[in-house]
């Protein structure tokens, strides 16, 4: 029988500041990560990767690399039995529409269409066997044009990339007349913005074991943040899917970059044709040109506002950089078009957005997905058009952001409370007084910016997430979910949520997670959906469990389920600690009765019909969260450089499960922000990779992110567990529009083009014709 | 495979454990210290620049992916795994009671360098915390949490 879900009052586990097992497992050295995993004839595979940009592969040649010692076999396209993808993009179980999906290939075949792209793998009995035998491979290119700007792509005269046409994505907003708005409109703000290639530069390098195990099924032990991609590994191995099992590992790091597949396919060939367990682990300098990046975007926006601050029209044209290959590109693409108008309500919308194949390196998943580019251009303007209507920009927000039952840019309802003016007020305010300049030729300035970003996948996937809870006969308990944990504590808070829910002691619920044969499937951990979806599917598992708990400890007390507690492996009367039971004595007396106390749950996000048109329309996500950031900088008239001194991050979370989790997600998204503004940007010239390695790419360091305080707010009214929202992805949204804001209120100059690299902003004040 | 003429005998003590074993010349500390089981010690780049390796090195900190296994001949290296060192079984508390450990990839390297920046000056100020942090990469917490763990292991 379904237990009637009843808001609960006192909260003994969930929105406590508790230390996770997980994390006392990381620091005493003790998680096996990917590549710390060996097994007993293990073979080291590498991959081999053209070193063009664009072109035929007229001749290959293995056969000195296969006569190495200690090589045991290299594979090529033609050894694979479906080398080319069946889903456009992960995880994906609804047709995608519109969008021509081009498929990926495991290995290329005749042709290479990106610098890094895998051509052959090889597996020897050590690493550097493997790493000499890539040098022995022969191969004889014959260089054919390529394209490597996404507006020149979408001409009818440039190089194809693939098929017959660059571009593979078109999405569009279209509400009331566009044309009448402007012509009434007493303000219009139009600029052009840009944003870069950024490098997801997770710590832990992408890595995974294969092996076929005693029942003959193949099994990857890999750092993944999808583990349904066996389904993809049975189809290009052409065995059946209940022959792979994947075992996700705790993961050092994804933010996107563990999306798709990444090692998962190359190892699983190997392991399948040499019939012993295969390790490939990537290398630094591989990474930086061999796997996806952030889409770089091209922007053009148009803003029109009456004389006191009501914005009526908002016109964009948005064009990404898809790289070679289409992977999530369309995707992403849609989620930039409907966060494109901001979090603010704008009664006449037209935007038009592209994503364009290149030769580049290939573009996909990385954390926001989408929203974090156009936020740069969105912020940018709101503050531009709060200057030309001699408006306080904190002012000109207010009066525009969306209220609850506001209709998005697609008509979607917002039906959860709003908190932006809160977090804008909290974040500016936690600034404090302006800091004075440390010399003469620095110059303080000071920026907010307002985002928002969605959480949980997009509605018409028709996400769901199942989770298992057992009791154990002493009160101990199992909690199986296959979600994968990236390291933002996914698992702990799924720990948290059935300890509260059951009265178990947090350290003696176990959970067993990612593993596709024996954890019910959760879905990815992406989209901000892990606590969304895992955390609700626990909930409604736990839910189950704690109604018959109560029930049974209702007959052994004498007093109303409704009047009974849990916390700590005791059950309780409410209003009299002292009438109390042990948890175990409950738990065995409901197992004596043939009840086994076990609960899958399978929790169904709310569903929408597939998008059939380019035009976005009805509910497109189940829900969205709002934030503010607010940056304090120092800009250096005689070097350009700025440092930022001062970070705020205040967001609505709905309900925190653990608060020093969430606020480890702002302080971390908002660093990674930061690097997105000032300092990260990996450079291709002609589809050729420029920097390649932590030295020449640019990672903010303890020295570059100053002090951050990260303050939450909870509105309680999320779709997730307790009220809860998301924070992974919107995290690390508003950070550079803040920052360039700043930069502006400090110098004057409105950077529109990132990074704002010291010499961008030293040539931007050279223009303006002042240097202090 | 190497011929063995290329190979030499190490000796290094890690943790209270004296390790042998067969290198090539070219083989690093970090490599060693992973083929021997030492799987905490965690490889970022392999390059020197991201600490993912740091390890004390007869009580220095240092990448280990810098330093040849035969340079550490005779040496003794330090992981988090050290065992009877009050001063680092705090630090890990701290990481763990102020969330300054997410994702944990960077931790045993970061852990290493605080452990030393405490041997070096007892009680840092933040400038200096986050100066003695800055080749420790995290891509995780943003560093704050990190500072606020190393700033109050120092203060008590």
């Amino acid at each position: 029988m379904e237990h009637k879900d009843k808001q609960k009052q006192t909260f003994y586990v969930v929105g406590k500041r508790l230390d996770g097992l997980d994390e006392k497992a990381k620091v005493a050295g003790s998680v096996i990560y990917a590549d710390d995993f060996t097994m007993e004839r293990m073979l080291y595979a590498k991959v081999f990767r053209s070193t063009r940009a664009s072109a035929k592969i007229k001749s290959i040649d293995t056969t000195a690399a296969r006569s190495l010692p200690g090589v045991v076999t290299v594979i090529t396209a033609e050894d694979v039995p479906n080398n080319r993808s069946v889903t456009g993009a992960v995880g994906q179980t609804a047709e995608l529409g519109l969008v021509q999906t081009v498929q990926q290939l495991v290995l290329a075949e005749d042709r290479v269409r990106f610098y890094g792209e895998p051509i052959a793998l090889v597996a020897a009995e050590d690493p550097d066997i493997a790493k000499a035998a890539l040098k022995l491979i022969k191969i004889e290119y014959e260089d054919i044009p390529g394209v490597f700007d996404p507006e020149e792509a979408m001409k009818d005269d440039t190089p194809k990339v693939h098929g017959d046409n660059n571009i593979i994505a078109h999405w569009e907003l279209r509400r009331g007349d566009i044309d009448k708005a402007f012509r009434e409109a007493d303000v219009i703000v139009e600029n052009d913005y840009q944003t870069q290639f950024q490098e997801h530069a997770h710590l832990e390098p992408e890595s995974g074991v294969a092996w076929i195990d005693d029942d003959g099924v193949l099994n990857l032990r890999v750092a993944t943040q999808v583990i349904e991609q066996y389904r993809e590994i049975a189809h290009i191995l052409g065995i059946a899917e209940s022959k792979v099992r994947i075992r996700g590992t705790l993961i050092g790091g994804g933010f996107g970059g563990k999306e798709d597949l990444t090692v998962e396919p190359y190892i699983a060939l190997l392991s399948w044709k040499t019939g012993r367990p295969v390790k490939l682990t990537y290398e630094r300098e591989e990474m930086m040109y061999g796997r996806h990046k952030r889409h770089p975007y091209k922007m053009r926006y148009k803003h029109g506002a009456t004389k006191d601050g009501q914005l009526v029209a908002m016109e964009a044209t948005l064009i990404s950089d898809s790289g070679a290959y289409v992977y999530l590109s369309s995707w992403v693409l849609l989620y930039s078009t409907v966060h494109s108008t901001g979090p603010y309500y704008i009664p006449n919308v037209k935007v038009d957005s592209y994503s364009v194949l290149t030769n580049n390196i290939y573009t996909s998943a990385f954390r926001s997905f989408g929203a974090i580019q156009v936020a740069v251009a969105c912020e940018s303007q709101m503050d531009i058009l709060a200057r030309e209507l001699k408006m306080d920009p904190a002012e000109l927000r207010a009066k525009n952001y969306l209220k609850t039952g506001d209709k998005t840019g697609t008509g979607q309802r917002i039906d959860s409370e709003v908190l932006l003016t809160e977090t804008q007020e909290a974040a500016v305010k936690a600034l404090g007084d302006r800091s004075k300049p440390s010399a003469p030729y620095m110059k303080v300035g000071r920026g907010f910016a307002s985002c928002w970003q969605s959480y949980g996948r997009m509605c018409y996937l028709h996400d769901t997430s199942s989770a298992w809870v057992g009791m154990e006969l002493d009160g101990s308990a199992v909690v199986r979910c296959g979600i994968p944990d990236l390291g933002g504590g996914q698992r702990e808070s799924l720990r948290q949520i059935a300890a509260e829910l059951i009265g178990a002691p947090l350290e003696r619920v176990h959970v067993i997670s990612t593993d596709s044969q024996v954890t019910p499937l959760a879905g990815t951990v992406t989209a901000t959906r892990a606590l969304f979806m895992s955390g609700n599917a626990v909930k409604l598992a736990a839910e189950a469990i704690r109604h018959d708990l109560l029930q049974k400890a209702s007959e052994m007390l004498g007093e109303n389920p409704e009047n009974l507690d849990m916390c700590d492996g005791e059950v309780f009367a409410s209003r009299n600690r002292e009438n109390k039971i042990p948890l175990a004595q409950v738990v065995k007396a409901i197992k004596s009765e043939g009840n086994p106390l076990e609960v899958l749950r399978t929790f169904r996000a709310p569903a929408a019909e597939p998008v059939t048109r380019e035009i976005l329309e009805g509910q497109i996500f189940p829900d969205f969260t709002f934030g503010s950031q607010a940056a304090e900088v120092e800009v250096n008239t005689l070097t350009g450089k700025v440092n930022v001194s001062k970070m705020v991050g205040a967001y609505d979370v709905g309900k925190a499960i653990n608060p020093k989790r969430v606020e480890g997600q702002i302080e971390g998204g908002m660093a990674q922000g930061l690097g997105y503004a000032l300092l990260e940007e990996f450079i291709e010239d002609k589809g050729i990779p420029q920097n390649v390695n932590l030295t020449t790419y640019i990672l903010p360091t303890s020295k570059d992110v100053p002090d951050i305080q990260s303050i939450i707010l909870e509105s309680g009214s999320g779709k997730g567990p307790f009220g809860a929202k998301g924070i992974g992805e919107p995290a690390i949204v508003a950070t550079a529009p803040a920052i360039l804001n700043a930069i502006y209120d400090a110098v004057g100059v409105r950077i529109k083009k990132i990074p704002a690299t010291p010499e961008s902003v030293f040539y931007h004040l050279k223009e303006r014709g002042e240097r202090t | 495979m190497a011929e063995r003429s290329e190979m030499r005998e190490v000796k290094i003590k890690v943790n209270d454990e004296w390790v042998t074993g067969l290198v090539k010349s070219s083989t690093t500390l970090l490599r060693f210290l992973r083929d021997n089981g030492f799987t905490e010690v965690k490889k970022g780049c392999d390059e020197g620049d991201c600490g993912a390796c740091t390890v004390l090195l007869d009580g220095k900190a240092i990448t280990s992916c810098l330093i040849l296994a035969l340079q550490a001949d005779g040496k003794e290296v330090t992981t988090i795994k050290k065992t009877g060192d009050q001063l680092l079984e705090t630090l890990k508390e701290a990481f763990v009671k102020y969330e300054a450990c997410q994702c944990g990839f960077c931790s045993p390297g970061t852990i290493i360098t605080a452990r030393w920046l405490l041997n070096e000056n007892p009680r840092p100020n933040r400038e200096e915390i986050r100066d003695a942090l800055s080749g420790n990469l995290c891509r995780c917490t943003g560093y704050q949490k990190i500072v606020d763990a190393i700033e109050h292991v120092s203060e008590t």
